[in-house]
């Protein structure tokens, strides 16, 4: 007999299902008075050290119809490339900005909205820079296991090139479904779950 | 933003995902994931400080009633109608270690099995006091409770006759974004859990039992609320100490 590796298994995920804004964002869906704000609506303060930009976008399922119950949550770096984290071991990062946003896809369009910074450059494991990203995190009804992604800027063409995970996509044409379109400060993110132009989604 | 973790922070990157223990994308079963499940390939990598690193919260954040939902919609003086029951656990993560300072949100329906939602269609009535959120930061030592109604079940358009168990969802944050994670509680000994094509889209059958809490005779107040247990285990982490590049430990 050998020891007992005694390991946990995660708790399996399950859909968030048509009513996650209740719970993440009650006051966005009228159930005002349990909480002041809903977490995650405001990213910056005047405080907040960098260039502000907008990201808005869609969710889209495989018909192109765009989720009005979906809820889409980013976290990324302050603009010296510092995240708010305490696992962030090589720097104090800016205590105006917190990262983390969150967004519900509601209304008649099903467009979030961040109003943010644009990040700087954080790096890889190897220590080679990463182009500028936002990491996204998406979950609906119908969506099982939460989806990873990640947004890189148009406007950042040579540092992408260089990026240690957009050279892993394998089939090259969709490193687009990566980048953002528009320009400084407005940027479009659109994320399509299924299709064509499907978005590259990451196990990380 | 983080008075929360006062363990020693951890750089290693997480596990991977056991993608045969979790729900695939496309489970047939529960329709809404046939339009919504990608079918390309996922992206593997080792997480990167990207995904290592995460929002942490503090309990300041939190609201006197956060973790009351017989009352934290109710009028002065009123409760919730429903069977009272609280909800306690531990979040740890796969090594076994707890999980300090992780905020965990729920939302659920009233005891009637009706959400407040204005796209819900279901008859059974709205209770005035309930509104059907709340959330909590684990201690020092992973630990959380809080204090609601049992959910009723309620039907869903899905196949002609489904019906939902009696579920709390839950989300959870750990210390890294990977940890990120929803998932639904259930309570022991309801045979409908068994029946639900959403409990369904996962396959290991000790996946699902890790979903349903036991009833905890031991913690039940007298007189008060019956209590049932729920643990909730995120990612592990490697030791940095395996990692080429040293860091942290
Ligand atoms: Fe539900």
């Amino acid at each position: 007999m050998v020891q007992a590796l005694d390991y946990l298994k995660e708790t399996a995920s399950q859909t968030a299902g048509p009513y996650v804004h209740i719970g993440l964002t009650p006051n966005f869906c009228g159930i005002g008075g349990v909480y002041d704000t809903d977490l995650g609506t405001t990213m910056v303060s005047e405080r907040t050290l960098g260039e502000r930009i907008t990201v808005i976008g869609r969710v889209l399922d495989g018909t192109g119809t765009p989720l009005k119950d979906a809820l889409v949550e980013i976290w990324q770096a302050d603009a010296a490339g510092l995240y708010n984290s305490p696992s962030e071991l090589r720097g104090a990062a800016d205590p105006a900005f917190s990262g983390w946003g969150r967004c519900p896809t509601g209304g008649e369009d099903g467009v979030f909205r961040f109003e943010t910074i644009k990040p700087g450059r954080v790096p890889f494991k190897d220590g080679r820079p990463m182009a500028p990203h936002i990491t996204f995190w998406i979950v609906a009804r119908g969506i099982n296991v939460g989806l990873h992604t990640r947004m890189y800027f148009p406007d950042e063409a040579e540092a992408n090139a260089a990026d240690p995970l957009l050279l892993r996509v394998e089939h090259r044409h969709r490193v687009a479904t990566l980048v953002a379109t528009g320009s400084a400060p407005n940027y479009i993110f659109d994320i399509h779950l299924q299709g064509e132009k499907e978005t590259v989604f990451l196990d990380i | 933003m983080s008075d929360g973790a006062k363990q020693k922070p951890e750089t290693g990157a997480f596990f991977p995902r056991d993608r045969n223990w979790h729900a695939p994308a496309l489970t047939p079963g529960y329709k809404t994931s046939v339009l919504r499940s990608p079918q390309k390939a996922l992206l593997s990598l080792d997480g990167t400080i990207s995904e290592i690193t995460g929002p942490v919260f503090g309990h300041s954040m939190l609201g006197e009633l956060d973790n009351d939902l017989i009352h934290n919609f109710a009028k002065p003086g009123e409760s919730a109608i429903g069977e009272r029951i609280i909800i306690h656990g531990r979040v740890l993560d796969e090594r076994g270690r707890a999980v300090s300072g992780a905020l965990l949100e729920f939302w659920q329906a009233n005891a009637g099995g009706r959400y407040r939602h204005k796209k819900e269609s279901y008859l059974a009535a709205l209770d005035p006091n309930f509104g059907g959120c709340g959330r909590a930061i684990t201690d020092e030592e992973g630990f959380y409770s809080f204090r609601t109604i049992k959910p009723g079940p309620y039907p869903w358009p899905n196949g002609v006759n489904d019906w939902r168990p009696a579920h709390i969802h839950f989300s959870v944050f750990g210390h890294g974004f990977a940890q990120r994670l929803i998932t639904q509680m259930y309570f022991e000994g309801d045979p409908m859990i068994w029946k639900c094509p959403i409990v369904n889209t996962i396959a290991d059958r000790r996946a699902i039992e890790q979903l349903i809490a036991p009833l905890d005779w031991a913690n039940t107040i007298p007189m008060d609320a019956r209590a049932y247990k729920f643990d909730i285990i995120l990612r592990g982490r490697r030791s940095t100490l395996f990692e080429n590049r040293m860091e942290g430990n």
